[in-house]
């Protein structure tokens, strides 16, 4: 079901934990709400499903306004960091806990939803830590809830696994149709499983757009920053350029004029021997760092700014080297 | 790739809500009621006969005397324990002494000697001998049943001191046991404060060992005289003393948790002793003393016991009668302390703090002033009850509802609160999903804290004494009253059961105790 907050404050002792915050999720979406620790988002996640009242506001699930209801009334299943099973019980009864007694079938076809068919019987301790979390997953997806509410889901497992896990989840949420909510902290996580991204920055939603967009088009320098990696510098932009120390650089139309900063991707960062292209700044290699498949190259330019470089792994460059900085593609410019 | 904030800082703590739901809320209240009744009644009743009245028994020279040998007595045993105990903890956890695995188990086993058999064990083996009666007698007694009080604390905190403290001290010049002992203080001083309040409580072994202190010259007064504030008054006045302890001990208690925080990384050094023999000797004689000594009297005394004519009626139903009355104080105690404890570990705020520890009002009272007062209110308000089984109950329920509250709120903290709220989100009211999720994930540690209250309860004699109903005898005040009357070989059985009673939670601590720095 569509769910829409809308406006909340939420307030703990004298601290803004929520400022109006709103939020929009389309039926059968997966939404990641993506922030840094501290920003408010498992408050977020604790007021749409019911643990936590709001100040001011409302939340809607499926045209409903749910905001004064307590969480057993909403319909909403949530999926808690640590998966959290009922120990004492099996792992069938587990998934059947807010189910009417007696739905052997819908167990069933849960647990073959998230993969773990046949495993009913088991009890909690005898399984991974993945595989738990995919139990309460299909725990929460039993009785058809409005809402799923996935809190750092992957935050206990090891990064080995983590990527399966997420595959796994995402799969078993689309074959629900569930609308989902994930919080998240890691930007490369929210990227590659949501169908939108909300950007989340003290309390408040600052941008809700498909992951291309919030990569390509981000609304303010922090969003440029938070999500992907940002060359920023100071710069001044008229018309169609911003000029920096990276030169006149080509920005997107219909921005505002005067001074600001341009983020440039580090993708967008070009290498090349000195002296190739007139007007280029140039610069001296810093610091080479070797990822395998990539590098990072810090480069000190002769005006005196720092930039980051990417390249590929079979970076020919060596601490000392002078280089020719290019910039590919149009950069972002944020005013002020 | 990027990561937006490396080593990202661990998430908030949940915060615990305030609002307590009243179906918690007033079976706490009445819980904490209850808990506080017994002393309120007292100053009440200690009040009655005016300031003038008041004052004239505190003024009384019997009243210094008696404050005298109180104080003295806790101060003396308190002073020996912890040198006892300090000995011990350091001599089984940090050297090579040999049986230390052994000595371990047995220093914490005086736990299972209640104080009331030991004293009886002593004054059946040398009767008229001046070091096993009167001040001398109870000193030695008080102390061989006392220092695991002691031992047990500092073996711990020894067992978590990080060596890297000691070796920076031997690295800048100072000596090992300068630090050891600084490290040691608060443990120490908890102990000991632990124990001066038992002391000051103490009622059986001095009484046994016709040694005059508060506790006894309170029950002698209720017994003989009509007019009993004298009593209330002196009852009041013990209950101010023990207060200032437990101020004392909970404000070193949470220095000493301080202190220990965390497990070290490394075991500490093992100190090679010089003198083996000798500490051998030592360990193995307090450990002879404690221990041996009681089970070989009540040994002797069972043989000749079993020679005279044994009367096995009456021990059949003082065991009867103990039994059923520990179970029924179990029962009530542990269901007066499960709202109380869940509210505890669930919920934080003012009310939530406040119930918690007005039920702790039991924990340190003597047990003797807490059967006074409910004797005075049955008396006054309730006389059906008077003399009758349900006020026993209610006396232990008020002296046995801290450790029950605790025991439940450590073990519905086992259950992690993200518990309930998945049962929440999945249809469960507040209250169904403590009892489907939370109550049966605690009832096992629920259940080992009924189990010692039993045990407890079983092992109880002076509120007993005062309040059991006419011709209801429990294992521990036959034992009293023989050995009150020098038939030192009647009491033999009853010593004997109450010693096997006891030994249990006692064994399993100093199992738990030695496993931790293994």
């Amino acid at each position: 079901m569509r769910l829409v907050v809308d406006g909340v404050d939420k307030s703990f002792g004298g601290t803004r934990v929520l400022d109006r915050c709103s939020l929009v999720v389309a039926e059968g979406e997966l939404a990641a709400v993506l922030g840094p620790s501290g920003c408010g988002k498992t408050t977020l996640l604790r007021v749409i499903a019911g643990f936590e009242r709001a100040d001011a506001g409302t939340v809607t699930i499926g045209g409903r306004e749910v905001t004064g209801l307590p969480p057993e009334r909403r319909g909403v299943g949530i999926v808690p960091q640590e998966a959290a099973l009922f120990p004492h019980l099996s792992v069938a009864r587990n998934v059947g806990f807010g189910l009417p007694r007696g739905s052997r079938d819908r167990i069933e076809e849960c647990l073959d939803l998230v993969g773990l068919a046949g495993l009913g019987d088991r009890m909690p301790h005898e399984l991974s830590g993945g595989q738990q979390q995919r139990v309460a997953l299909a725990r929460a997806l039993a009785p058809r809830p409005g809402v799923v509410l996935l809190d750092e889901p992957f935050n206990a497992l090891d990064r080995a696994l983590r990527a399966a896990v997420r595959e796994q989840v995402r799969e078993a949420l689309g074959r629900a149709g569930a609308t989902a909510v994930l919080v998240t902290h890691d930007q490369e996580e929210a990227l590659s499983m949501a169908d939108t991204v909300a950007v989340m920055r003290e309390g408040r939603i600052v941008q809700q757009d498909t992951p291309a967009a919030v990569y390509s088009a981000p609304g303010d320098l922090g969003v440029a920053t938070f999500v992907g990696e940002a060359v920023v510098l100071k710069a001044h932009a008229t018309g169609g350029a911003a000029s920096c120390a990276l030169g006149d650089l080509p920005r997107r139309p219909g921005g505002r004029d005067g001074p600001g900063h341009v983020a440039v991707r580090p993708e967008q960062l070009v290498l090349s021997d000195p002296g190739g292209r007139p007007g280029e700044p140039h610069g001296r290699v810093e610091r080479v760092e070797f990822y395998g498949h990539d590098a990072a190259v810090t480069v000190e330019l002769d005006t005196g700014d720092t930039v980051r470089v990417r390249t590929g792994g079979d970076v020919r460059h060596r601490p000392g080297d002078r280089v020719a900085v290019g910039v590919r593609g149009t950069v972002l410019f944020f005013p002020g | 790739m990027t990561v937006i904030s490396p080593g990202s800082p661990p998430r908030a703590a949940r915060r615990a809500p305030r609002r307590v739901p009243p179906a918690l809320l007033v079976p706490a209240a009445l819980t904490a009621l209850l808990a506080l009744a017994p002393i309120g009644y007292l100053v009440v009743r200690a009040s009655e006969g005016g300031a003038a009245t008041v004052l004239r028994v505190l003024a009384r020279p019997r009243t210094l005397e008696l404050a005298v040998r109180s104080l003295g007595l806790a101060a003396v045993v308190t002073v020996l324990c912890v040198v006892v105990g300090v000995s011990l903890a350091w001599l089984v956890v940090r050297t090579d002494l040999p049986g230390r695995r052994l000595f371990g188990v047995l220093a914490a086993l005086p736990l299972a000697v209640p104080s009331y058999v030991a004293a009886y064990t002593w004054v059946a083996a040398f009767p008229g001998l001046p070091a096993a009666s009167g001040f001398g007698g109870s000193v030695l007694v008080l102390t061989l049943c006392s220092y695991p009080y002691v031992y047990l604390p500092v073996a711990a905190a020894l067992g978590r001191m990080d060596p890297a403290m000691e070796e920076v001290a031997l690295s800048l010049g100072r000596s090992r046991m300068s630090v050891v002992l600084r490290r040691l203080r608060p443990a120490a001083a908890v102990g000991g404060l632990l124990v001066a309040m038992y002391v000051l409580a103490e009622f059986g072994a001095v009484s046994i060992m016709r040694f005059d202190v508060f506790t006894t010259q309170i029950h002698t007064s209720y017994r003989a005289s009509f007019d009993r504030t004298p009593a209330a008054v002196l009852g009041l006045l013990l209950v101010l003393i023990t207060l200032l302890i437990v101020v004392a001990e909970a404000r070193t208690r949470g220095r000493a948790a301080y202190a220990g925080r965390g497990a070290p990384a490394r075991r500490p050094a093992v100190v090679r002793l010089r003198a083996k023999p000798l500490a051998v000797a030592w360990a193995g004689g307090i450990a002879a003393l404690a221990v041996g000594f009681p089970l070989v009297s009540i040994g002797y005394w069972l043989a000749e016991g079993a020679s005279a004519r044994l009367r096995p009626g009456e021990l059949i139903e003082a065991v009867t009668a103990t039994l059923a009355v520990s179970a029924a104080g179990a029962a009530v105690t542990t269901a007066l302390a499960v709202p109380v404890g869940v509210i505890a570990a669930r919920y934080r705020g003012r009310t939530a703090a406040f119930l918690e520890q007005c039920t702790y009002a039991g924990h340190s009272l003597p047990g003797i002033v807490i059967a006074l007062s409910l004797v005075f209110f049955a008396v006054r308000y309730a006389e059906p009850l008077y003399q009758r089984a349900p006020l026993l109950v209610i006396a232990y329920a008020v002296l046995f509802l801290p450790a029950a509250v605790g025991s439940v709120r450590a073990s519905v903290l086992q259950s992690p609160p993200v518990l309930e709220e998945v049962a929440r989100s999945l249809g469960r009211t507040p209250l169904r999903a403590i009892c489907q999720v939370t109550l049966p994930l605690a009832f096992p540690g629920v259940l080992a804290g009924a189990a010692l209250v039993f045990l407890t309860a079983m092992k109880e004699l002076p509120a007993t004494l005062l309040l059991r109903p006419t011709g209801m005898d429990t294992l521990a005040t036959r034992l009293w009253t023989e050995t009150g009357s020098g038939s030192y070989a009647a009491a033999a059985p009853y010593a004997a059961l109450l010693m096997l009673l006891a030994a249990i939670p006692g064994f399993l601590l100093g199992r738990r105790a030695t496993r931790e720095d293994a």
